[in-house]
C-alpha cells in the first residue's frame, strides 16, 4: 500500500460525564464523543430531575402552586415566584401597592446578588481554585440571614402573594441591608484582585468558549450569556415591569463573547444590583403591602397571558391560560437555563475538554430549572 | 561466616534506617495531609478538622484506619498484576530517594558519591507507576489521566534536570553531602544566592520549585487528578489502602522535592546566620517549603493542560538553557 | 417598531375561519396590548404555514423563546404556541396553530431555529405532537422508553 493510500485512522471514544459528576451542577449527563482531548460531539441528556411542574400547575389552585415555583431554580428562587405571581396578576387585573412592589424588587435583587456570588464560587471550583468559594459564601450568608428574617426561608422563598408580599420588612432589615451593601461594595475590589487579575484565571477564560450573538438568537439564550456576546437585552429594560422604570441602573454588556466576558457581566451585575437595592431602600414608601379585595380562591377571567422577568440566569417566562376556574388550564414555564444549555452542543464542538467545562460553567446552569 | 562486631552494627544501622525512613515518609504523609486541611481552613476563614483529638491531631489516624478497613476492589477487566504493582512502583522510589538525602552532618542514609544522580533516577520511576495504574484500571477517565501524567512529567523533567546540571557544573560534585558542605555559613553562602556562579541563581530556584510542583502533580499542575473533570484521575478505581498508598506517595514526593530544594539551594542543615547548624534547620526549611507547596495549591485555579505544557516547553526550558549557558560563561570568566 | 410591518407580512399567511374551503379568508392577526397580555402581536396560522411564519420571524431578527402545547380536549384540538421576542425593543409575537388531537402533526422549524430542537422534543414528550422532519424526536425530559404523554387532559395518574 502506498503512503498516499494510507489515511490516518483516528479513533474516537465515548465518555460519559455522568449524572453524578463534580462539574455538572446538578444531575446533568453529557455524552461526549472525544477524539483524544478534543470534543467531537457533546450531547446533553437531561430529565433526571423532571418533576412535571407544569402538570402540577394544572392540578393545584393558583395559590397552592406558589411553593412549586421556588423549587425550580432554587438558587434564584425569588424570580420564579415573581414571574408566576405577576403573570396571574396581569391576567386577573390585580394592581400591587407601591410598597409591595419596592419590597419585591429589593428582595429579588438581593437574591440576584446571592445567586451570582454562588456562581462565582462554583465557577472557580470548576477551574480548580477552591478558596474564593468560601469568601463568596461569607457574603452570601449575610444575604440569606437578611432574607430569612423577612421571608422565613433561606433558599426556597415563598414570599410573594397575589397582590403583594406576605410579610412587611422592618427597620432591622433596612439597616442590615444598608450595612451589607456597603460591605459588599468594599469587597468587590478584593474579588477582582483575587480572581479577575489572576494570570491562570485569565488564561482559562480569555478567548475560551466563544458564543456569537447570532447563536444566542437562534437558540433563545438570554441573560448574561447574550449580554456577554454584545447584545444589550435585559427584560428589565426591554419589557419593563414592577418599579424598574423608576430606578437608575445600567445593563453591563461585553462584546468578546468568551468566558471572561460572561464572568465580567455577572460581576458588574452584582454592583448594579447593589445600586438598585440602595435606591429602592431610599425611596421606599409607606403603605399597605397587599392589594385589597384579592379573593382567597383566585379565579382569573378566561384568556391567556404571558409575563417574563429577568432572572439571574436569563429571561424566565410564564404563560398562563385560564378557563375561569380556580386552577390553571395550562401553565407553561419558560426556563432560561433550558435555552442556555441547548447551545452547548453546537458551541463545544472541536473544543478541548477542559475548555468545554469552563464554557459549561459560564452558562450558569441550575439543572432543576431545566428539568422542572 | 564470623558474626563480627561491625557486621552486627551494620545490620542494626541498616534496619534502623530502613524503618526510620519508611516511618518518616509515612508520618510526614499523615501530618502533611492534616496540614493540607488545616492551612486552607485558615485561608478560608473556617476551622479545619478539630473533632478528632486536640486541634484535630488524631485526624490522620482516623483517616488511616478508615482506609485500612475498606475492601480492596479490582475492576473486572483490569490487569490485576499491574493494578496491584502500580502503587508499589510509586511509593518505593520516593522512599528510596530519602535514603541518599543528608538530613544533617551526621544523619543520612547513605552518602553516595552520585547521590544527586541516584535521586533523580529514582524519582523518574513514579511516572511509570502512575501511568500503569491509570492504564491498568480499565477505565476511560484513568486512561486519559495516565496519558496526561506522561506528557506532563516528561515536559517538566527537562527544565528540572537542566537547572540541576547547571548547579553541578558549579559545585563540581554529585555528592549531596558535599554540596551542602559547600554552602556552610550564613545565607549569603547558600546556592540560591551564589550569584558569582550565575546571576540567575534565584530564578533557577524558582524553576526548580515549579518543576518540583509539576513532578509531584500538585496544583496548579494537578491535571491528572483534576477533580472537577476526571473525578480522581488515574486513581479513580483504587479503593482503600491502594488509594492510601498513592496518597502517601504524593506527600512523600513532596517531602523529597522539598528536601532536595533545601539541600541544593537553601543550605541544607546550615543556619541562616551561621550559628547552630543541625537537623532542626533542615527540617524548618523543608517544612517551610512544604507549607509553600500547600499554600500555592489552595490559592490558584488550575491551568489548562496545553497551558501547562506550553509553560514548560516554551518558557521554562528556554529559561533553563539560558541559565545553563550563563553558568558556563561565568565559569570560564571567573 | 417592526410590529406594523409584521402585520402586513403575516396577513399573507392567513387562516380559514370557517370549515368549508370556499368561504372567504380572514387574516387572524391581532395587535394586543403588551401591558395586559404580555405580547404585541397574536397571529394564528394554518399548519402548513408554520415554517413560513418562522421564516418571517427569523428574517426580522426575532428570537425563539418557547414552544408550548395546549390540549383543548373539548374542541379535540391541540394548539401549538410559538413565542418570539426581539432583543431590540422587547416586542413579542405569538404564533399559534391548531392540529387535530388524535393525529397531531406539524412541520419542524428546527432548520430555521436550532433552538426549536429541544422545545419540540419537550412538546412531543408532553403532548405527543409529532414534528415532521425533526432530526431526533426522542424523549427529552421523560425516560427514553416513555410512551405516555402527561400533559394531555385525559392522562390518568
Amino acid at each position: 500500500m502506498s503512503i498516499e493510500a494510507q489515511t490516518l485512522h483516528r479513533e474516537t471514544f465515548i465518555l460519559n460525564l455522568g449524572p453524578q459528576h463534580p462539574a455538572t451542577h446538578g444531575v446533568l449527563r453529557i455524552k461526549l464523543t472525544l477524539d483524544g482531548e478534543y470534543i467531537e460531539n457533546a450531547e446533553p441528556v437531561i430529565g433526571y430531575g423532571h418533576r412535571m411542574h407544569e402538570k402540577m400547575g394544572e392540578n393545584r389552585t393558583y395559590a397552592k402552586f406558589l411553593p412549586n415555583t421556588a423549587r425550580m431554580d432554587y438558587v434564584a428562587a425569588m424570580f420564579n415566584t415573581h414571574g408566576y405571581v405577576c403573570a396571574i396578576e396581569r391576567l386577573a387585573g390585580i394592581t400591587v401597592p407601591e410598597r409591595a412592589d419596592f419590597i419585591r424588587v429589593i428582595t429579588a435583587e438581593l437574591n440576584r446578588v446571592a445567586s451570582h456570588l454562588l456562581w462565582v464560587g462554583a465557577f472557580l471550583i470548576d477551574l480548580g481554585g477552591f478558596t474564593p468559594l468560601l469568601y463568596t459564601f461569607d457574603d452570601r450568608e449575610q444575604i440569606l440571614d437578611l432574607l430569612e428574617a423577612v421571608t422565613g426561608a433561606r433558599l426556597t422563598f415563598c414570599y410573594y402573594r397575589f397582590g403583594g408580599v406576605c410579610n412587611d420588612i422592618d427597620d432591622d432589615f433596612i439597616a442590615g441591608t444598608r450595612k451589607f451593601v456597603a460591605r459588599l461594595r468594599s469587597r468587590m475590589a478584593m474579588y477582582h484582585a483575587l480572581i479577575t487579575k489572576n494570570v491562570i484565571f485569565r488564561r482559562r477564560c480569555e478567548n475560551i468558549g466563544p458564543i456569537s450573538a447570532e447563536i444566542c438568537r437562534k437558540y433563545g439564550a438570554t441573560g448574561p450569556v447574550i449580554r456577554g456576546s454584545g447584545v444589550a437585552y435585559d427584560v428589565r429594560k426591554a419589557e419593563p415591569y414592577s418599579i424598574y422604570p423608576r430606578l437608575d441602573f445600567n445593563v453591563p454588556v461585553y462584546d468578546q463573547g468568551d468566558c471572561m466576558a460572561r464572568y465580567l457581566v455577572r460581576m458588574d451585575e452584582i454592583v448594579e444590583s447593589l445600586r438598585i437595592v440602595e435606591q429602592a431602600l431610599e425611596r421606599l414608601p409607606s403603605g399597605p403591602i397587599m392589594a385589597e379585595k384579592v379573593p382567597r380562591i383566585l379565579k382569573p377571567p378566561k384568556g391567556d397571558c404571558y409575563f417574563n422577568v429577568e432572572s439571574a440566569r436569563g429571561s424566565f417566562g410564564v404563560r398562563v391560560i385560564s378557563d375561569g376556574t380556580d386552577k390553571a388550564y395550562r401553565l407553561k414555564l419558560r426556563s432560561p437555563c433550558f435555552s442556555n444549555l441547548s447551545i452547548f452542543q453546537e458551541c463545544s464542538r472541536g473544543m478541548l475538554l477542559a475548555d468545554a467545562l469552563a464554557l459549561l460553567g459560564t452558562l450558569d446552569l441550575v439543572i432543576p430549572d431545566i428539568d422542572r | 561466616m564470623i558474626i563480627s562486631h561491625e557486621l552486627v552494627i551494620g545490620v542494626v544501622r541498616l534496619t534502623l534506617y530502613v524503618v526510620g525512613l519508611i516511618a518518616f515518609a509515612a508520618f510526614n504523609a499523615a501530618y502533611l495531609s492534616l496540614l493540607e486541611r488545616k492551612a486552607p481552613a485558615w485561608f478560608q476563614l473556617r476551622y479545619g478538622p478539630k473533632e478528632v483529638g486536640p486541634f484535630g491531631l488524631l485526624q490522620p489516624v482516623a483517616d488511616g484506619i478508615k482506609l485500612l478497613t475498606k475492601q480492596l476492589l479490582v475492576q473486572e477487566g483490569a490487569d490485576v498484576l499491574l493494578f496491584k504493582l502500580a502503587p508499589v512502583m510509586v511509593i518505593v522510589p520516593a522512599i528510596m530517594c530519602l535514603a541518599v538525602i543528608p538530613f544533617s552532618e551526621t544523619i543520612g542514609g547513605r552518602n553516595i558519591n552520585l547521590g544527586l544522580l541516584a535521586t533523580f533516577s529514582f524519582s523518574a520511576i513514579h511516572v511509570l507507576g502512575t501511568m500503569l495504574g491509570g492504564w491498568a484500571s480499565y477505565n476511560k477517565y484513568a486512561s486519559i489521566a495516565a496519558a496526561r501524567v506522561v506528557a506532563q512529567n516528561i515536559a517538566y523533567e527537562i527544565p528540572l534536570l537542566l537547572v540541576v546540571v547547571a548547579l553541578v557544573m558549579v559545585t563540581h560534585t554529585f555528592n549531596l553531602h558535599e554540596i551542602v558542605a559547600q554552602q556552610a555559613g550564613a545565607f549569603w553562602h547558600w546556592n540560591i544566592l551564589r550569584l558569582q556562579a550565575s546571576p540567575l541563581m534565584p530564578l533557577a530556584f524558582l524553576i526548580f520549585f515549579t518543576c518540583m510542583l509539576a513532578e509531584s502533580n500538585r496544583a496548579p499542575f494537578d491535571m491528572i487528578e483534576a477533580e472537577s473533570e476526571l473525578v480522581a484521575g488515574a486513581f479513580t478505581e483504587y479503593s482503600g489502602m491502594g488509594f492510601g498508598i498513592f496518597f502517601i506517595a504524593e506527600y512523600a514526593n513532596i517531602v523529597v522535592g522539598c528536601s532536595l530544594a533545601t539541600v541544593l539551594f537553601l543550605g541544607g542543615w546550615h543556619c541562616p546566620f551561621g550559628l547552630l547548624p543541625g537537623l532542626h534547620w533542615f527540617l524548618i526549611k523543608m517544612y517551610a517549603l512544604c507549607f509553600a507547596v500547600i499554600w500555592v495549591r489552595w490559592s490558584f485555579p488550575r491551568t489548562q493542560f496545553y497551558g501547562l505544557l506550553n509553560l514548560s516547553w516554551k518558557f521554562l526550558i528556554p529559561l533553563a538553557f539560558i541559565h545553563l549557558a550563563l553558568t558556563a560563561v561565568m565559569l570560564k570568566l571567573v | 417598531m417592526p410590529i406594523s410591518t409584521l402585520k402586513i407580512k403575516f396577513a399573507n399567511i392567513a387562516v380559514r375561519t370557517a370549515a368549508t374551503p370556499d368561504s372567504p379568508v380572514t387574516p387572524l392577526v391581532i395587535e394586543t396590548q403588551h401591558a395586559t397580555k404580555g405580547y404585541d402581536l397574536d397571529v394564528t396560522v394554518p399548519v402548513e404555514r408554520v415554517v413560513d411564519a418562522a421564516r418571517i420571524m427569523d428574517e426580522t431578527a426575532f428570537m425563539l423563546e418557547a414552544i408550548s402545547g395546549v390540549d383543548w380536549i373539548a374542541e379535540q384540538q391541540v394548539e401549538v404556541v410559538y413565542d418570539y421576542t426581539t432583543v431590540i425593543s422587547g416586542a413579542r409575537v405569538v404564533v399559534r396553530t391548531r392540529v387535530p388531537r388524535m393525529t397531531p402533526e406539524l412541520p419542524t422549524i428546527s432548520d430555521i431555529y436550532p433552538g426549536a430542537n429541544w422545545h419540540e422534543r419537550e412538546a412531543h414528550d408532553f403532548f405527543g405532537i409529532v414534528f415532521t422532519g425533526h432530526p431526533e424526536l426522542i424523549p427529552l425530559l421523560l425516560p427514553e422508553d416513555a410512551d405516555f404523554h402527561p400533559l394531555r387532559k385525559d392522562f390518568g395518574a
